[in-house]
Parts: structure tokens; C-alpha cells; sequence
């Protein structure tokens, strides 16, 4: 509506940073495309175009695995933790001050606070005693780590988009006798989308970058793509990742197509 | 006070989930950490239950390994602490500087392109962390492409060293952290109500006014979210400086983690993460103090 | 959204329920070190399938495998920390009744320091700890630790250190002619002074990827032998020094877990690698000598004449094997380097 005015968001400069943040977002992401497409070893020099590292990689058994598990456990993880920080979004924005909010805040900020490896540590020593008592090694304490972890980065943009959010429109349902689930069913949920995803992709990333918590909780047959790295760093980084991290790239391209295909669709 | 507790019960049962999974995976286990800073050392890792404040004192103080009575001010751990706080504020900076008007770049796109733009910010961030700080690697090496395209141009002879030192980490953490400030500025951004901006010019002020007046305070909670979200991994970053900084110049998580590693040493380590913790905590609580305080001069 | 739950939750299901099925082996190992040929032959030869989870560190294995409740049967561990393993029991002897052809081991490994009588442990690899020189940038002579501690000015600043405590304590304690577990404080301080002294011209403490010594980020730094043989097979100007001084010699090990799942695919696992046919595609994989006696001959032809692998004549006395120091040694040690690394 606003963007007919075009001068009235137009601020000099703007553009240009942006489209130097974009360039430079990119610009490693280029070199990695490229490398591995390399036919030599090196991730400096270029010796021609092969799909040998693509071969490779679908060769290698572990690579497939724990691609798949950093895939499946950063959707399990971000899901959880997006639905729990909406409701949590929602008990503490725009509700007045009550009493336990600053350590509603506190809690639900923790994981941000500390360093990943005092939370591995910790973990490790829990999990283990509890994988010992319970006898249960399975995904699942992966799956409430990284949840945890994910939680505060899904909660900020939510309650940021909450708190910025006009409340007159709900003021409206409630004054139309929606009671407030409907209220919240048909205003403040779809008001709220662009937080939620913004909430969920966050959490998304965030777990699949999640290696050192990882690491020490893991049990036999957990590795993810992460720690599989991290335990290649001692010796040597193959090229095979250079082709996984692509194919990621280009799933993200597809899933970020099949989004835009979809809300067309619906829009239209 | 029965009534206030039914009026804010729901609030409760909302967050209640959330904290569950909070105290259980996160804070529970922290506590674990708490008590390992009283402990003894053990034998090449994990801790004696004896209780000692040896680990808390080394954290400040120094023992000379051949002369046990020469007691320093252990000036490692306050550089590392200094450097960390540092090198943070810098990335938070630099990440703020880029992504205000990238945030702002997109959310004044149509509506319809506004989500391609979004997406187009986390896309590289499916690769990750490790992939990522390895490609960053490329391009600043010194027969990397800014050494090359640099040299092709002749603007430099030999190459600028850049891998290794602290200007990689900031590179690197600015660009690993970025969405994490561009994502909440754009979801405060795209509520903002632009017939204010409007207003702001009708009453002929200039766009350095408006963007300090009108806009700043309208998006700053995102802002807070942002600056939040970037600093506090920042300072406890581990990966980053371990891969570009090359281990020669550490950050706190990477003296946490040696503690906890080569170390051996896990109770030192539990004090280290306790103190950053506390400094975190405290800067917080003072940013979001002065944050409010600066919204309320606003109103 | 609530899609995503369900696929995760359904995706959970299936990874508990699949595995059981079938024999099965857990191998926690180094990260990039099991060659998936091995691992192939190995399930076409008895159907128990291998899966291999990766450590980073020493320190990291030992602490996950203390606290429990991991699900690994095999771990391998480096030499200097064997010693802890077994006084902790964390280790199962070898069952002689599978492991039955423990007299592959090259006699030299047989009776070894850190497991005497090999009753824990067989070799997995083994390796030196020298020094890494591009010869393009320095011509003078590389058996020396010298290129590293007190090092010319063509190199300084340009020099890459592996982060692992056991190596470069050794080799600094050699330069300065002293013994692996010496408790000589004079002679440590001269260490740590030297270490301290030498930092600054060192521009990282890294592992280093292969390709940041091919690509000219480095020009000479304390490395692995197989390391450095592919950084030489990417950049033929770099070349692998033997310290005169001394250089430790050090080796990875298999052992079978006390609280192991499957304890007796893992004996059988054990005997597997210390076959020659097999032992060889370890090191084909790693490029690391593996400790078994008439390996050699099933070894890729590179392998076999390398000047990374055969340690010339004159300079095999200055290797010294790998020891497990005393923990009040140990302790000083670690002090030493933690001061260097921060």
C-alpha cells in the first residue's frame, strides 16, 4: 500500500548496503558451489569439472546417514521448539506484568547464555546417567537438546512480531463475540505467520548447526553431519562436503520453490 | 492473591510446556556445571568430589608452574575476557551496520517478493557452521579470491594475511550471525506503520531525522531481539575463532573448551562458564535497563 | 507445522525400531580414519554391520565413554592415553578363544609400553610427529625442531602447530635433550620458555587442513606423517623432517569396551583388522603405517617407498616410542600447555 509512495521508504544507501550484505552472503556460498564441482582434492586450486565429489559422497554410506539425521532431527527440533515458544510467545507478550515473568524470561533466554560446550558438558553427565538408569539410547534426548537450544532463537522473532503487532483488529473480534479462540484461530495466528516462520527457520539453522552439544550427547550411530565434520577437522575436510553442503543448498531452493508455488496458488 | 493466580494461571500453563523442556535439557543439567566449579580436578578429566575454591582462583589468579608462591593476576583469562567482550560488540556492530538496511531493503519490497528476499538471507545458512567458516577460508587466504582480486588489480603485491588473525573471527562471526540480526529487524519492520514515517516528512524533516525519530524507536525491539541474539553466541563462540582464528588467538568458548579438553582441568572450565555467564547476565540486564529507559525518553 | 511434528516423530520411530534386526557393530573411532572398504569386507565376511561414529579428541572419547550409557563396542584411542583406559577398566581383555592371530603385530608393537603383552589392545596405526617444510621458502635443513622452536626468519610467521599437547611437548622436551615423563623442572622451564618464546612467530595452532599448507597459508609446521605425505602429493614442494633431536613415534589402538553391546562381534572385529590384507586397507585409507607384519605387500605402491612412511636409516634412532608419563608429570605437562595455548 505504502510502497506507491515509493520516497516514503527510501532511505540513500540502503540499497546499496543491502545488495553488498547480499553479495557478500554469496560469495563464499559461490566458491563452495564451485569446488564441488573440482575434479582435483584441492578447495583452492581449480583442475576441471567432475561430479566425482557428488559420486562420493552417495558412495559413502555415513555421509548419507548422518545428512539425513541433521535434516530430520533440525525439523523434528525447530518444530518442537516453534510450537512451545508460540505458546510461550504468547503467555508473555502484551499480558501486563505477573509475577515469575522475569524467570519465565531467564529460563526461557538460559541456552543463549551459555557457551555450547558447558551445556555438551552438562548434558553429557545427565544424559549418560540417564541412558545408564533408563536403559532408552535412542534420538530422543538429541531431539529435547536441541529443542532446548532451539527454543530461544524460535521465541525472540515471535514475541518481537507479537509485540508489534496492532491489537485493534483483536479488539474488533472480541467486540464481534469471538471468544478467544476464534480470535486467535482467525486474527492473531495469521497476523503472527511471518514471526512463526521467521521463528521456525531460525530454529532450523540453528540446529543444524548444533555440533559441540551434539558431540557429547550422541550415542552410537548418532552422528550428525556436524559432528561428522568436526571429526574430520583433525585430519583433513574432503571435498564430499563441499557436495553435501550444496545439495543442502539446492534442497533449500527446492523447498523454498515449492513454498512459492504453493502460496501462489492459494492466492490466486 | 488467589484471585491473581487464577488471573494469571493461563499465562503459566502457556509457558509451561516450554519450561518443561527448558529445565529438563538446559537449566537442570546447568546446575550440574555449577557444582563442578567446587570440585577437584580429576585424573585426566572430569572432577574428585572434594571441595575446593582452587578453580575459582585460578580463574583470576595465576601460580607460577615452577615457583608455586609467585601469584599473579592471571592476565591470560582477563585478555581472553577482554577480547571476547570485545571481538562480540564489534560482530554485533558490524552485523547491525549490514543488516538494518538489508532488513529495511527487504521489508519495503512488494509484499509478494518480500518472503523470496527473506528466504534468500537463510539459504546459505542450510549449509552448516563448519561448511560455512571453511568457505569464508576461501575467500580470505591469502591466495584466497580478496588476495587475488586485489592482486589482479594491483592494488597489493603480496597478500594481506587475514586467515588467522582477529579481524577473520569478526569477519566470520559477523557473517555466521548476520540472520540472526536481519530476521527479528524484519519482523518488527514489516508491522511498522509507514503513514508515521509519512507524517515525519510532511513535517518536513530530513531522512536522517525520520530514520533516528520515527523509525529507530519503531523497529527497536527487533533491534534488541537482534543485537541480542548476535552478541551472546558471539561471546561464547567456539567454532569461529577455532577455524579462523586458528587457535593461536582464543575467544572464552575456546579456553572453556580447552578446560574441558586438553585441560583437563573441568572444574576451571565450570568456573570460566560461570563467570562468562554472569557477565552476560549482567550486561543484559543493564542493556535492557537502559533500553526501556531510552523508550520511555522517547514517548 | 503440525506436519513437521508428525515426520519428525515418525522419522524418530523408525531409527529406534530399525536396528536390532540385524548383528551389529559400534565403532567409535576418529573422524575420516575407517576406510568403508574394510568395513564392506568385513560384513561380507561374518554379516555384522559396522557402524562407525567419529570423535574429535582423545579427551573427548575418554569422557564420553566413562559417563556410560554410549552404545559403543570398539573405541580407538591414541597410545599416551591407553594407560588411563585400561586403570579405569574401561577396556575387556582380548578373548584369545577369537582374537587368535595376535602374532601378526609386528614384534616391535607386540610387547609394547602403554598395554604390555598386548592384552587390551592391537594397532590400528601408527605414526611420526615431525616437522612439515615447504622447501621453496627455506633450503636449509629440515631434521631439526628447530625449523619450528627458534625458527629462520623465511619461516617465521608462517608456521602452523598442531594443537596436541603429547606431540609438541615431546618433541620441544627432545630438542632439549630430555626424556618423554621428565620431572627435570629446570629442564621444563627451558621447554615452556622456548615454547613461549617461539609462539609469536607461529601464525596458528591448528589441525591445519591438508589444503591450507598445499595452498601456501603455511610454509612449515610440527605435523603428521601421513598428513604431510598428502600435503606433498597436492604440492610436491613441501617435505617431511625427522628431528634429530628426537620425534615421538605414536600409535592408535583398538580395544574392546568393558560395557560393550556386542562384545563378541567386536572380538571378531579385532582379530579381523590385524589380518595383513586387511590391516593394509587401514593405512591405503589414512596413510598411516598400521603395526602388522606383511602388510606392506597389499599397500598401495605410494605408500610403500614414501619418504613420509620409510624413516631413513640414519635417522630411525632419533624415534622414540610413545609412553604414558606419571599424573604429577602429566599435571606439569598440562600446565605447560595450557599456558602456551592461551
Amino acid at each position: 500500500m505504502f510502497n506507491r509512495n515509493f520516497s516514503v521508504s527510501r532511505l540513500p544507501g540502503f540499497g546499496a548496503v543491502a545488495v553488498f550484505t547480499f553479495v557478500m552472503l554469496y560469495l563464499p556460498i559461490i566458491i563452495l558451489v564451485t569446488f564441488s564441482f573440482n575434479a582435483g582434492v584441492s578447495q583452492a586450486q581449480w583442475e576441471g569439472f567432475s561430479l566425482q565429489w557428488y559420486q562420493a559422497a552417495f558412495q559413502n554410506d555415513q555421509v548419507r546417514d548422518v545428512s539425513i539425521r541433521s535434516l530430520w532431527l533440525a525439523l523434528a527440533a525447530s518444530g518442537f521448539a516453534t510450537v512451545l515458544s508460540t505458546l510461550a510467545a504468547l503467555g508473555t507478550t502484551r499480558v501486563g506484568r505477573f509475577p515469575g515473568q522475569t524467570m519465565i524470561y531467564a529460563l526461557i533466554n538460559q541456552p543463549l547464555m551459555v557457551p555450547e560446550i558447558v551445556t555438551g558438558v552438562a548434558l553429557l553427565i545427565l544424559v549418560a546417567f540417564l541412558k545408564v538408569q533408563t536403559g532408552y539410547t535412542g534420538m530422543g534426548y538429541l531431539v529435547a537438546a536441541h529443542t532446548a537450544f532451539c527454543i530461544p532463537f524460535a521465541y525472540l522473532p515471535i514475541r518481537a512480531r507479537l509485540e508489534t503487532m496492532d491489537i485493534t483488529l483483536e479488539k474488533a473480534a472480541a467486540d464481534l463475540y469471538a471468544d478467544h479462540w476464534q480470535a486467535f484461530r482467525y486474527i492473531t495466528l495469521p497476523l503472527l505467520v511471518p514471526g512463526i516462520l521467521a521463528g521456525f527457520m531460525l530454529g532450523f539453522v540453528i540446529s543444524l548447526d548444533t555440533v559441540v552439544i551434539t558431540e557429547f550427547v550422541k550415542s552410537a550411530g548418532q552422528d550428525t553431519l556436524p559432528t561428522y565434520m568436526l571429526g574430520q577437522l583433525r585430519r583433513t575436510i574432503t571435498p564430499e562436503m563441499n557436495a553435501i553442503a550444496t545439495l543442502f543448498l539446492a534442497l533449500s531452493l527446492c523447498i523454498v520453490t515449492a513454498f512459492f508455488v504453493i502460496t501462489r496458488k492459494r492466492g490466486t | 492473591m488467589a484471585e491473581a493466580r487464577e488471573r494469571h494461571g493461563w499465562k503459566w500453563l502457556l509457558c509451561t510446556p516450554a519450561l518443561i523442556v527448558l529445565v529438563a535439557a538446559a537449566s537442570g543439567p546447568l546446575m550440574i556445571v555449577v557444582a563442578y566449579s567446587f570440585l577437584t580436578p580429576g585424573n585426566m578429566g572430569g572432577v574428585e568430589w572434594d571441595f575446593t575454591l582452587e578453580a575459582w582462583f585460578r580463574v583470576f589468579f595465576r601460580r607460577d608452574i615452577f615457583d608455586p608462591d609467585a601469584i599473579t593476576l592471571n592476565q591470560a583469562h582477563l585478555g581472553v575476557f577482554g577480547r571476547s567482550v570485545l571481538l562480540s560488540l564489534q560482530t554485533t556492530l558490524l552485523c547491525a551496520v549490514l543488516g538494518f538496511p538489508t532488513a529495511w531493503f527487504i521489508a519495503t519490497r512488494p509484499p509478494s517478493s518480500r518472503t523470496l528476499w527473506l528466504f534468500l538471507i537463510t539459504i546459505p545458512f542450510w549449509t552448516n557452521l563448519l561448511i560455512r567458516t571453511f568457505a569464508i577460508q576461501e575467500v580470505i587466504r591469502n591466495n584466497g579470491t580478496i588476495n587475488a582480486v586485489l592482486t589482479g588489480l594491483g592494488v597489493i603485491d603480496s597478500p594481506l594475511q587475514m586467515m588467522y588473525t582477529d579481524f577473520a573471527i569478526l569477519l566470520g562471526m559477523a557473517y555466521v550471525f548476520l540472520p540472526l540480526m536481519v530476521l527479528p529487524l524484519y519482523a518488527a519492520m514489516d508491522k511498522l506503520d509507514f503513514r508515521l514515517v509519512e507524517a515525519g516528512y510532511d513535517l518536513y524533516a530530513s531522512r536522517v531525522q525520520v530514520l533516528w525519530h520515527v523509525i529507530l524507536p519503531l523497529v527497536k525491539p527487533g533491534f534488541i531481539a537482534g543485537s541480542i541474539l548476535v552478541f551472546i553466541p558471539s561471546i561464547g563462540a567456539y567454532v569461529t575463532p577455532r577455524v579462523l582464528g586458528g587457535g593461536r588467538t582464543m575467544m572464552l568458548g575456546n579456553l572453556i573448551a580447552l578446560q574441558f579438553g586438553q585441560g583437563r582441568n573441568w572444574p576451571l572450565g565450570a568456573a570460566l562458564a560461570m563467570l562468562m555467564l554472569i557477565i552476560v547476565v549482567g550486561a543484559l540486564i543493564f542493556y535492557l535497563r537502559w533500553a526501556n529507559r531510552e523508550e520511555a525518553r522517547n514517548v | 507445522m503440525k506436519r513437521t511434528i508428525a515426520l519428525g516423530a515418525a522419522a524418530l520411530l523408525a531409527s529406534t525400531s530399525l536396528a536390532s534386526a540385524q548383528e551389529v557393530l559400534n565403532l567409535y573411532n576418529w573422524g575420516n580414519y575407517t576406510s568403508p572398504e574394510l568395513l564392506e569386507r568385513f560384513t561380507e565376511e561374518t554379516g555384522i554391520e559396522v557402524t562407525v561414529t567419529d570423535f574429535d579428541s582423545n579427551d573427548t572419547a575418554l569422557a564420553r565413554i566413562r559417563q556410560g550409557g554410549h552404545g559403543f563396542d570398539i573405541v580407538v584411542p591414541s597410545d599416551s592415553y591407553i594407560q588411563t583406559w585400561i586403570e579405569e577398566e574401561l577396556f575387556q581383555p582380548l578373548d584369545p578363544e577369537i582374537v587368535t592371530d595376535r602374532d601378526n603385530i609386528a614384534p616391535q608393537w607386540r610387547d609394547v609400553d602403554f598395554d604390555p603383552g598386548r592384552e587390551y589392545t592391537v594397532p590400528w596405526a601408527w605414526g611420526t610427529t615431525g616437522v612439515i617444510v615447504d622447501t621453496s621458502v627455506y633450503s636449509g635443513d629440515i631434521n631439526t625442531a628447530e625449523v619450528i622452536l627458534d625458527p629462520p626468519s623465511e619461516l617465521a610467521g608462517r608456521i602452523n602447530v598442531i594443537p596436541e599437547m603429547s606431540d609438541v611437548m615431546a618433541l620441544a622436551i627432545y630438542y632439549h635433550g630430555g626424556e618423554r615423563c621428565t620431572d627435570d623442572m629446570d629442564l621444563l622451564r627451558q621447554v615452556r620458555d622456548t615454547l613461549m618464546e617461539a609462539k609469536p612467530d607461529w601464525l596458528a595452532l591448528d589441525y591445519g587442513a591438508v589444503d591450507s599448507y598445499a595452498a601456501g597459508d603455511f610454509a612449515a609446521g610440527i605435523y603428521w606423517n601421513g598428513a604431510s605425505m598428502r600435503v606433498r602429493l597436492q604440492n610436491d614442494d613441501f617435505a617431511y623432517g625427522y628431528p634429530q633431536t628426537g620425534y615421538p613415534i605414536w600409535m592408535d589402538n583398538a580395544a574392546v569396551l568393558a560395557d560393550a553391546e556386542n562384545p563378541e562381534n567386536a572380538m571378531r572385529f579385532i582379530n579381523f583388522i590385524i589380518q595383513p590384507e586387511n590391516a593394509a586397507l587401514i593405512s591405503n585409507f589414512a596413510r598411516y603405517a598400521n603395526g602388522i607384519s606383511g602388510s606392506e605387500e597389499f599397500m598401495d605402491e605410494e605408500m610403500r617407498d614414501a619418504p613420509e612412511i620409510v624413516v631413513p636409516d640414519e635417522l630411525v634412532e632419533a624415534g622414540r616410542f610413545g609412553q604414558a608419563c606419571p599424573q604429577e608429570v602429566n599435571d606439569i605437562h598440562t600446565q605447560i600447555w595450557t599456558e602456551l595455548l592461551q
